[in-house]
This record gives structure tokens, sequence and C-alpha cells, in this order.
């Protein structure tokens, strides 16, 4: 028995409730005036659904592109043990590295009419910029390093026997990815998906110049409650602030579950 | 097949990460060296880098200590409820940055019983310089903590128990064994929660209020400028956060390539 147990428990309840739990719940606190009917129509005005229906259409084709590209891009780096593959492996961390305003308005210029890529895509009549498309592509670029990370360490220790097993067996190398190695990656596959989800969902910085930000059209949610504050509406504000923040705590719940299965999984072998 | 997906890995990686930080680099430097570092003459710009470090600075400090008191009571103590508080430590990584400078404006700001009875007694948090350190604080909470809770799990109580069991004190024990043990995923946590803190926008875009000189910080300071259509002074305070920010990432992933112990906060 270690004593202190009492004193460094209250202390650590104490700041986490001073700096996380106090501040979060002021927000809900803050429409205590309101009747249930008033943040209905606040919380899902036509143009606050505009918006949850954007934000996760994005973030969900966003992450799930990311699902595929990251872990193609974690077997390529795991297989590969050169100065290439590290070279590799320090590109993964960039996006997560670099400042969220930073990315959007490198992203925007690089993409944008004048720029180097975007005046390519021009030329053959295509335009990223001021589109949902342009909101997922940001948002690809930001979740991509949340998969890499979460799939690598798995791939690294993939036992190799099972699949050796299938293919004495007869089973083609389609097959064996499609019933043998995938099936092993999934839980960590979902694990980097809800975190990527996680991120992308709430995502500001690097997307709302890549946006446009036009309602009803490439308003994503933080930007409507960005939007809603600098009109002073804060009941407005708040509660789309609750329904972003509902999706954050079912979002985490489910991280942690699904991390939970990573490790049993893991311990397992 | 092996050197085919390897090449289209440099070509993706090339386009999606290379490429931008190139393209940072030739915006900054567009017309040429002088204008690029006159940006650094204005003071406006002076005074945000010196907010954006005193700010960063404040929150290593605050969640430094926070991540080693409670690596220490997590992972020394048996208590109910122990996976609800770390549930509660995690919830920062899921809010967004946005929601999270809201939270710190309707519970600090002149409009909460809370921000009232602070603003009675002199002390401003909405529109200053202290909400942005909370805000940021809040942002950036879990990181040293996770790193210190999942180190400090894996090596158990013995160590501390025998110290205690040789008539060592309980502080005495905790500076004397634990700290040292602690020490790497200390610094690795530090180091995550330092990058992004030096780049934290959507929280402390909702704070701030952008008073210039005053409650500007780079991140923000880079926004006013790409909207003021000064793009050379925009993108080179974008190149000097970029920078850090990524030499602050890569000296984490080689720290922990060198001790790989417990699990990343980060990707």
């Amino acid at each position: 028995m270690i004593p202190g147990r009492g004193i460094a428990l209250a202390i650590t309840m104490l700041v986490i409730a001073i700096l996380v739990i106090v501040p979060l719940s002021s927000i809900v606190l803050s429409m205590a005036g309101i009747t249930p009917e008033h943040f209905l129509a606040v919380a899902f005005s036509p143009r606050a659904l505009a918006a949850y229906r954007l934000s996760l259409g994005t973030a969900l084709a966003a992450s799930a592109f990311d699902v595929v590209a990251g872990v193609w891009l974690a077997a390529v780096i795991a297989g590969e043990r050169s100065i290439a593959g590290r070279l590799l492996n320090a590109c993964v961390d960039v996006p997560f590295a670099v400042p969220t305003a930073v990315t959007g308005i490198t992203l925007v210029t690089l993409y944008g009419p004048h720029g180097w890529i975007g005046s390519l895509l021009a030329r053959a009549g295509i335009s990223i910029v001021y589109t949902p498309f342009g909101i997922a592509f940001a948002l690809a670029f930001v979740g991509l390093p949340f998969v890499v990370r979460t799939v690598q360490p798995v791939i690294a220790t993939l036992p190799r026997e099972f699949a050796q097993a299938a293919s004495s067996l007869g089973a083609s190398r389609a097959t064996i990815l499609r019933r043998v190695t995938l099936p092993l990656l999934a839980p960590a596959m979902l694990t980097g998906f809800a975190l990527a989800l996680a991120r992308t969902l709430g995502e500001y910085g690097s997307v709302i110049f890549i946006a446009g930000n036009v309602p009803f059209k490439t308003e994503i949610v933080p930007l409507i409650i960005v939007t809603r504050l600098e009109e002073f509406d804060y009941v407005g504000a708040a509660a789309v602030a609750t329904v972003s923040l509902v999706a954050s705590f079912l979002l985490l719940l489910a991280i942690n579950a699904f991390q939970r299965r990573l490790i049993r999984l893991r311990v397992a072998e | 097949m092996k050197r085919v997906s390897l090449v289209a890995a440099f070509l993706v990686l090339g386009v999606l990460v290379v490429l931008p930080l190139a393209s940072i680099v030739y915006e900054s430097l567009r017309l040429g060296l002088g204008p690029a570092l006159a940006t650094f003459a204005d003071p406006y710009a002076r005074d945000a880098i010196v907010l954006t470090v005193l700010v960063a600075l404040a929150t290593i400090v605050v969640n430094g200590t926070f991540g080693v008191l409670a690596g220490w009571t997590l992972t020394k103590y048996r208590f109910p409820g122990k996976a609800v508080l770390l549930t509660l430590i995690d919830l920062p990584l899921t809010v967004s940055p946005v929601v999270a400078g809201l939270a710190v404006l309707l519970c600090f700001g002149s409009r909460s019983p809370i921000g009232a009875w602070l603003q009675a007694h002199g002390v401003q948090v909405a529109f200053a310089p202290l909400g942005i350190v909370l805000a940021t604080i809040f942002v950036t909470f879990p990181y040293v903590a996770r790193e210190t809770i999942a180190l400090l799990n894996e090596t158990g109580r013995e160590l501390e128990e025998a110290a205690l069991g040789l008539g060592a004190g309980v502080w005495q024990t905790f500076v004397r064994v634990t700290l040292p043990n602690a020490r790497g995923a200390l610094l690795n946590g530090l180091l995550l929660c330092n990058a992004r803190a030096l780049g934290e926008f959507g929280a402390v875009s909702v704070i701030s209020g952008r008073i210039r000189g005053l409650t500007d910080t780079v991140p923000l300071h880079i926004e006013d400028l790409y909207n003021e259509d000064n793009l050379v002074g925009a993108f080179t305070l974008a190149a000097l956060l970029a920078v850090v920010a990524i030499a602050l990432t890569l000296t984490r992933s080689a720290l922990e390539h060198r001790e790989p112990s417990g699990t990343r906060s980060g990707p």
C-alpha cells in the first residue's frame, strides 16, 4: 500500500473538473433558460441539419479513404527497412505535426485555380476548392496519420503462420488477404477509422480556407458555431455545440471499446 | 511488385506531403528573401510570436504537472471508477477545438457567474491571454497524462513499495523513484503537447477576440495576413510554425525509436 491515495485522487479530480468538466458543462448550463422546443428548433434548424449532413458525410468519406490508403501505406512502410522506408515513415507524421491553419492556407493555395496542382486540374475542368470534395480532401489529409499509426504496429507483429498455412492449403493471394490478413487487422482498422473520424468531424482550421463556407452548401459544423458566436447568438452556438459534444463522447466510448479489443487480441497472441 | 508499391508510396506521399511543404517555402520566398524577412520586422508579428511562446510555455507547465500527477494517481493506487477518470482525461481528444474554445468562453466569459466573479476581482479571461492559455490547455490536456499513465502502468508498483519499505517518504519515493522512471514518457508527452500548443487554431480563435498586439497568436495572425492578401507574410509565419512543429515531432519519433515504451497518444 502506497500512502497518499486520498490527497492524490482529490487533486487529480479537482484539476480535471476545473480544466475539462466545468467548461464543458457550462455549454449545456448556458442554455438553462430555454425550452426543449426552442433547443430542438435551433439545434436542428435546416441550416444546422445541412451542416451535420455535410460534416458527417465528408468526415466518413475521408476516414474511409484513410483506412484504405493508411493500411496500404502501413504495409509498404512495414516491409521496408531501408532509408526509403524511414523517409516514408517520417512523412506520415507531417499532416499531424503541421498546424491546422498552415495546412488550410497551403492546401487552398496549392489546389486553388492558380496553384501548382489546381491549375492542372482547372485545365481538365476539375475544381476542388470551395466544394464538398475539397473539404473531404483536407479532412483525408488530416486523418491519414491516425490510421497509419494505429495499423502499423499490428502489421509489424502479424503472425506469418496463418498466411503460410492458408497458402500451403492452396489459397490464392486474394483469398489470404480477404480471409486471413484483413480479419486480423480489422480491430486496428476500426480503431484507426474511429480516431480519424473523431479528428475530422471536429476539424476547423484546415477546412475553413478550402471550404468556401456557403450556408447549406459548404458550411461545416464547427463553422456554424463560430458564425453563431459572431452574431452574439450564444444559445444557437451552444445548441449546435451540444450536438457535436454528444457525437464526440459516443465516438470516445467506441474508440475505448475498439482499443480494448485491440489490446486483448495482441495479448492473446 | 515490392519496388512498384514503394515507388507508388513515394508518389502519393510526395504529392500529399512534400509538395505542400515545398509550396509553403515557395510562397514565402516568392518575392525574395527581403520581403519574407520583413515579416518579422512587423511589431504585430513579433507580439504574436511572443504570445504564442508564452501560451505554449504555460500550457506545458500545467499539462506536464498534471500529467505526472495523473500518472502517479492512476497507476500507483487502487480505487473504484478508474476507467471513468481515464475516459474523462481522454475526452478533449475527440472534442472539436471550436467546441473547446466555446466551453472556455461560456464558462469564464463575463456572461457566466464564474466569469463575472473573476472580472469583479480584476481577472479577465475571455478575449485575454488567460483565456487563450485555458483553451490551449483543454485541447492538449490528455497528451502528457496518456504517456505517463501508459509507462507507469507497465513499471508497476514494486519499486515504489520497495522504496517505502526501506523507509523513504511518499514525496521522496515520487521524486527519486517514480519521476526518473517516467522521464522518457514525460518528455515524449511534452514534445507532443508543445507542438499542438504552438499551432492551436480553432479553440484559440473562438476565445481570443483577436486584438492585435494583445491576443493575436501566430496561427491567428497567419489567417489575418492571408485574408489581407499578404501571402508572403502569411506563408513566412506558416513556414516558421511548420518547421518548429515538424522538428518537435521528428525529435519525438527519434526518441521513441530509441526507447520503445508505452503507447503513443498521437498517431
